[in-house]
């Protein structure tokens, strides 16, 4: 009884943890630019797609994952740049299609590039079940949570300690002031992309060995991470993260005590019921506009 | 996307009778349309499929083409989607008047696309695995894979072999898995099995801990039988093995490509799972009237595209095959002619087995035509 519980925990704490970083991802961006970016999910299917092709042509997984990550911090520059900075003036319901669109072509793109079918990357230490208190999980799993844990922390430290980390917060909060007190709100916008894929890649190369990876990975993870990010409360970083666990946790006892069938349906009911009674999520303090 | 091989040769090679029976049709091309979930999902099916549809009209028409006549292939890509698939069936029947209709990649995609032949009277040769498709029999659909209740039946046979009666059951949330789960029920009640779990996982799943962590705790499972597609039974297979389960572990004919064991790794090791004959082409006996067949596809196969032959890639060269040989028979395209003659297929020797079709079996396939197999270091090894 006890060992299903924690079996369940420790599966929907692994994805909760790739949904937590998705979200984060959509919160920072949403924070410069009130757009929610919803080719978050291509970023994350980037980093997974270029760490198992590149190692499995034999390039050394750090480095395959540095790469991937540098990749997609460039489509992300990419799709800030061509795509969202160039439609500035349009109505944020604009920008968010925008993204949508983006997000299509990035599919389209990494299908020409790496074809059709699921690549494999191997666990970064191997696959030896590790058993806990009954309950057994992949080393992987570790890595993932491990990971995502890490980056959760810098990115706090780096928008608490740093002065760009500050300038971006301080535009989230306050646009026009930021500007006024000399703030590159343009390279803000760019940055919070640039950093956006880089949480994502980071999240899609640990992810992969246990999800493998395809070109159409992003979709489902993607969404959740948006749910979690709504459930946080959109722009709230931390609600992000704790909304992703939520979402993971409740996906894995939904599909372990109530049925299988209706495992996805667990997180679009989450979102659902967020947006109708309590639309500024868990931890959202402001009136945010919603779309 | 549509991609036409228009025909290259225009010389008219007296092959059969067909050339003989009047110089307007034999200028006419044999439209043969496609639709194949070359993106999507199950892309990992419908990719060879359409590489060997196209492969093989091209070789049919370097040969002369049948009867005379060249063999025109219009091939779309449903992308997984079944109301694509239905949209595209109503193009190929209404603007590109296609005499028949090889595919629907999917279960799904062949249900949708099966009212709109029908009702539009054009053979359809389907190339998905789920019984639905030809049980009832639909005047004018067709099938080549074999069906998911003869695999549930081959995986019961070795079962009962293995002196196990009770079977934990985890089928896909897809139309195949469904099918499966269904014919699974019914197949187990028939031979005396004993279902003591039954257990569902989405396509797209990553993690089906949860699922397999339920039957663990069945004290009752004797063994676990995966209905599914695709990178979900890989996953499964890895989670059975994290989990520590040491049941025997069957799969389905749906993962029966190299791509499945690439996936599940070491994983995959024992697995057993019902499969043509195609992907244990070389440990066939000699004197298996299947083994030239297969060998010589497997062939051309890997020379044409450098990639391990599937089962799927076979299903579709049986499905044009079975096409073509129709209109020899039928002396024609006549479209009610060409479904007769498809139905009239008798002792045909594809990749998926020996087909021979009536009026009551539009699939033609006995259960001989399933080989038990299981994953050894890593290749398919026939049980013995």
């Amino acid at each position: 009884m006890f060992a299903e519980l924690l079996q369940y925990m420790l599966s929907g704490l692994t994805i909760g943890a790739i949904y937590a970083l998705a979200g984060l991802g959509f919160s920072i961006i949403y924070n410069a630019s009130h757009v929610i970016n919803f080719a978050q999910g291509e970023f994350i299917m980037i980093g997974g797609m270029a760490s198992a092709t590149l190692t499995a042509s034999g390039v050394p997984l750090p480095l395959a994952i540095l790469i991937g990550c540098g990749g997609a911090m460039l489509v992300g520059v990419a799709v800030a740049k061509f795509a969202v900075e160039r439609a500035r003036d349009a109505s944020t319901v604009t920008l968010i299609i925008i993204t949508i669109g983006a997000s299509i072509f990035l599919r389209g793109l990494a299908e020409l590039v790496w074809g059709k079918d699921f690549k494999r990357l191997d666990a970064f230490s191997g696959e030896t079940p590790i058993q806990f208190l009954g309950a057994s999980m992949q080393p992987q799993s570790l890595w993932v949570v491990g990971c995502a844990g890490v980056l959760i922390v810098a990115i706090g430290l780096f928008f608490n300690k740093t002065l760009t980390g500050k300038a971006m917060l301080a535009t989230s909060h306050n646009r026009l002031a930021a500007q006024l007190v000399g703030i590159d709100v343009k390279r803000v916008v760019l940055a919070s992309f640039a950093l956006s894929a880089a949480l994502g890649a980071v999240g899609g190369a640990v992810v992969a060995p246990i999800t493998f990876s395809y070109t159409e990975m992003g979709i489902m993870l993607g969404l959740k991470g948006f749910t979690a990010a709504v459930l946080g409360g959109l722009g709230h970083g931390p609600g992000a993260v704790a909304g992703g666990l939520i979402v993971g946790v409740a996906e894995a006892l939904g599909a372990g005590y109530i049925s299988s069938a209706y495992k996805d349906a667990v997180a679009f009911v989450i979102i659902l019921a967020v947006l109708l009674f309590m639309p500024n999520g868990l931890f959202g303090k402001r009136g945010a506009e919603r779309v | 996307m549509r991609i036409r091989l228009l025909s290259t040769m225009a010389a008219v090679v007296g092959l059969t009778l067909g050339a003989v029976t009047g110089a307007a049709s034999a200028a006419d091309p044999i439209k043969v349309g496609a639709i194949i979930s070359a993106t999507g999902p199950a892309s990992f099916l419908g990719d060879p499929e359409k590489k060997v549809l196209e492969l093989y009209a091209d070789r049919v028409n370097q040969a002369g083409g049948v009867a005379g006549r060249t063999v025109q292939l219009t091939v779309y890509d449903d992308g997984g989607a079944a109301d694509k698939a239905a949209s595209f069936t109503k193009r190929l029947i209404e603007s590109d008047k296609v005499d028949v209709i090889v595919g629907g990649t999917t279960t799904a995609a062949t249900m949708a696309a099966a009212p709109l032949v029908e009702r539009g009277e054009v053979p359809f040769i389907s190339l998905a695995g789920a019984v639905v498709i030809v049980e009832p029999v639909k005047k004018w659909v067709f099938k080549t894979p074999h069906t998911d209740r003869m695999a549930a039946e081959k995986v019961m046979d070795d079962l009962k072999k293995r002196g196990l009666t009770k079977l934990a059951l985890v089928s896909e949330d897809s139309g195949f898995g469904k099918s499966g789960r269904e014919q699974t029920l019914a197949v187990a009640k028939e031979r005396g099995i004993e279902l003591v779990a039954d257990e569902t996982y989405g396509a797209k799943d990553t993690d089906v801990t949860a699922q397999l962590t339920k039957i663990r705790n069945n004290a009752a499972a004797q063994a676990v039988l995966v209905f599914g597609l695709g990178q979900g039974p890989a996953v499964v297979t890895k989670n059975y093995r994290q989990l520590g389960i040491t049941l025997p572990l069957y799969q389905s004919h749906g993962v029966a490509s190299k791509e499945y064991i690439r996936l599940a790794g070491g994983a995959a090791e024992g697995v057993r799972l019902p499969a043509a004959g195609l992907v244990v082409a070389s440990q066939l006996a000699d004197s298996d009237p299947q083994k030239k067949v297969v060998v010589e596809f497997t062939k051309v196969y890997e020379e044409a595209f450098s990639s391990e032959v599937s089962t799927f890639a076979g299903h579709a060269y049986d499905g044009l095959m079975i096409a073509l040989d129709a209109v020899k028979r039928a002396g024609g395209t006549d479209k009610a002619k060409l479904r007769d003659a498809i139905e009239q297929t008798k002792g045909y020797v594809g990749t998926g087995g020996i087909v021979t079709m009536s009026a009551k079996d539009h699939m033609g396939l006995s259960l001989d035509a399933f080989h038990m197999v299981e994953v050894k270091q890593g290749d398919w090894a026939l049980v013995k």
